[in-house]
């Protein structure tokens, strides 16, 4: 068997604000492996964010452990490069200080200036935002902004790359569009991904495997679906795929028929 | 009266549709001065009348025999020297008020200057640090509501001599609204921002001035502009006790030898340099913000 490249142990996770202790996350267990796509779905509200925030180490766990590479993960890091939600880029850099923040930090002992200049050039053009570089983010879209973000994560060379709701604030053409080049990038890089979503058939497009997580309070993972379909993927040709329909189905009834979201109404 | 309008109406309508593009640039062109010319009349003209009305009424009040204060007429007359040429030296103790308000403006540059950063630094602790904002917050709301004046018997003792007796009272006249609003800035840095520097393992140094400063740096600068604000306030209170050559002692001396028409030329100039002052400052904040402003 496969040692195990991101393990995450019997983790908990509970808040504590004044007396009242509310329990977010309770026993997640999850094994990824490298180069994996792994996706985690669940109602707004049930500690996905949460999860993804004690992988990166922005949040300490409560109980259990998280370990990469055989090593507990307990403060954040750049070998654990998270794109935001909101993208998160710094609005008084340009687009190309953004990205060369990133990368002058992790690698300012290990390669030189010009290295340094390139590889920062190199992630840009990776995300076809090469053209943009000097532009404030104040002056690109949204889209941009997260393929910026993306950028900027891409340039620490994590070992496993976090995704945060990525596309979520994104209009369904952009969202399709920055899917495809997420998948690009998966395909040539390999990287190992977690990717928060609230959107099935992101899930199902992207991941190799997708995690459910039950309703809070005291969320669990309810399943864990593999979706199965070799890559390269075509958005085109999955409408038709009895694997992909299965795969599909499976996460929506999971979703809507056995732990719907009773307060979304 | 029709006729003339007729025939201007007629070569108007025939070539517009012919040649479109070259009229439009020649008019364009002789339009540009229009709109500018317009905007200064409408930015100058308000206060320019409102000046003048004030100057009418001052006029009429003070033109009276007897009266207390002297009227413009009095001023231009009795002050021409100071109004026309602000730089003369006639000797150590009389020197235009240029030089004046210039060795005031340098007071308050050291003062200011120390006072911004200081401000700064202690500003970003407050804000960066609960147990520092529980310690120092009480005792600086209690501090800043001295008046600058009665700082300056304590800074004299201290000092035992004027000049950094009025430096220190421009300091720490100035530094509480600094601090203050740093403060407040660092506070409201966004968590994504912090995320991102913890991500990036930022250390203290570089989290200081990649995120604290440029993030903050809209509140920063609106306390250094009132801090601006209030130093100059302070100085020329400052100056008309301790003395020297600044524009306050200035105002001191001519009231001690009954030259009112040299203290109404000193009140323009304070006021003429503290607008200034503040534009600056306002300016440099605008330029330096731009990026944070539009997020």
């Amino acid at each position: 068997m496969e040692r195990p490249y991101l393990k995450i142990d019997h983790v908990s996770k509970t808040f504590q604000r004044g007396g009242a202790v509310s329990e977010v996350l309770k026993d997640v267990s999850l094994v990824i492996n490298k180069g994996e796509y792994v996706s985690v779905i669940g109602h707004s509200g049930c500690g996905k964010s949460t999860l993804l925030n004690m992988v990166s180490g922005l949040l300490p766990v409560t109980s259990g452990a998280i370990l990469l590479e055989d090593r507990e993960v307990n403060s954040p890091g750049p070998d654990r490069a998270v794109v935001f939600q909101n993208h998160s880029l710094l609005p008084w850099l340009s687009v190309y200080d953004n990205v060369k923040l990133a990368v002058d930090k992790v690698f300012s002992r290990t390669r030189s200036r010009t290295e340094r200049h390139e590889w920062t050039m190199h992630n840009l053009e990776l995300v076809q935002m090469a053209h943009a570089k000097d532009k404030r983010p104040a002056e690109i879209s949204g889209g941009m902004k997260q393929r910026v973000g993306l950028a900027r994560a891409l340039s620490m060379e994590p070992k496993v790359l976090l995704l945060d709701e990525p596309f979520g604030a994104l209009d369904a053409l952009t969202r399709a569009h920055l899917q495809d080049s997420v998948m690009q990038i998966h395909a040539s890089l390999g990287n190992t991904v977690i990717m928060i979503t609230h959107d099935v058939d992101e899930a199902v497009l992207l991941s190799d495997r997708i995690v459910m997580l039950t309703n809070g309070p005291a969320a669990h993972v309810g399943e864990v679906l593999d979706v199965g379909l070799g890559r390269p993927r075509k958005r085109l040709e999955l409408v038709s795929n009895t694997q992909y329909i299965k795969a599909r189905e499976g996460v929506l009834k999971f979703l809507y028929e056995r732990h719907r979201f009773v307060e979304a109404a | 009266m029709s006729l003339p309008l007729f025939k201007n109406d007629e070569p108007l309508v025939k070539p517009a549709a012919q040649v479109l593009s070259l009229p439009a640039r020649v008019q364009a062109r002789k339009f540009m001065f229009a709109p500018i010319l317009r905007k200064i009349a409408t930015a100058v003209v308000p206060p320019l009348v409102t000046v003048i009305a004030l100057l009418l009424i001052w006029q009429i009040l003070c033109d009276k025999p007897g009266a207390t204060l002297p009227a413009p007429t009095v001023v231009w007359k009795e002050a021409k020297d100071l109004i026309i040429d602000p730089f003369f030296v006639y000797g150590t103790q009389d020197v235009g008020l240029g030089w004046r308000v210039l060795v005031s403006l340098e007071r308050v540059a050291i003062g200011f200057g120390l006072a911004a950063v200081a401000g700064i630094l202690v500003g970003s602790l407050i804000g960066q640090s609960d147990w520092a904002m529980r310690g120092l917050d009480p005792v600086f709301q209690v501090l800043r509501t001295v008046p600058p004046l009665a700082w300056l018997p304590i800074s004299l003792a201290a000092f035992r001599d004027s000049s950094p007796s009025a430096i220190f009272v421009i300091f720490i006249t100035s530094i509480w609204p600094i601090i203050i609003n740093t403060a407040v800035g660092i506070r409201n840095i966004p968590m994504d921002y912090r995320n991102v520097a913890a991500v990036l393992r930022l250390n203290a140094f570089e989290f200081f001035y990649r995120i604290m400063i440029p993030s903050a740096a809209p509140y920063i600068f609106t306390g250094l502009r009132i801090g601006i604000g209030l130093a100059w306030l302070a100085i020329v209170a400052a100056e008309m006790l301790t003395g020297g050559v600044g524009i306050g002692f200035f105002i001191w001396d001519a009231w001690n030898s009954s030259r009112l028409p040299d203290i109404v030329v000193a009140l323009v100039y304070i006021g003429l340099v503290g607008f200034v002052l503040d534009r600056v400052v306002g300016f440099l904040g605008n330029l330096a913000t731009r990026g944070t402003a539009a997020s």
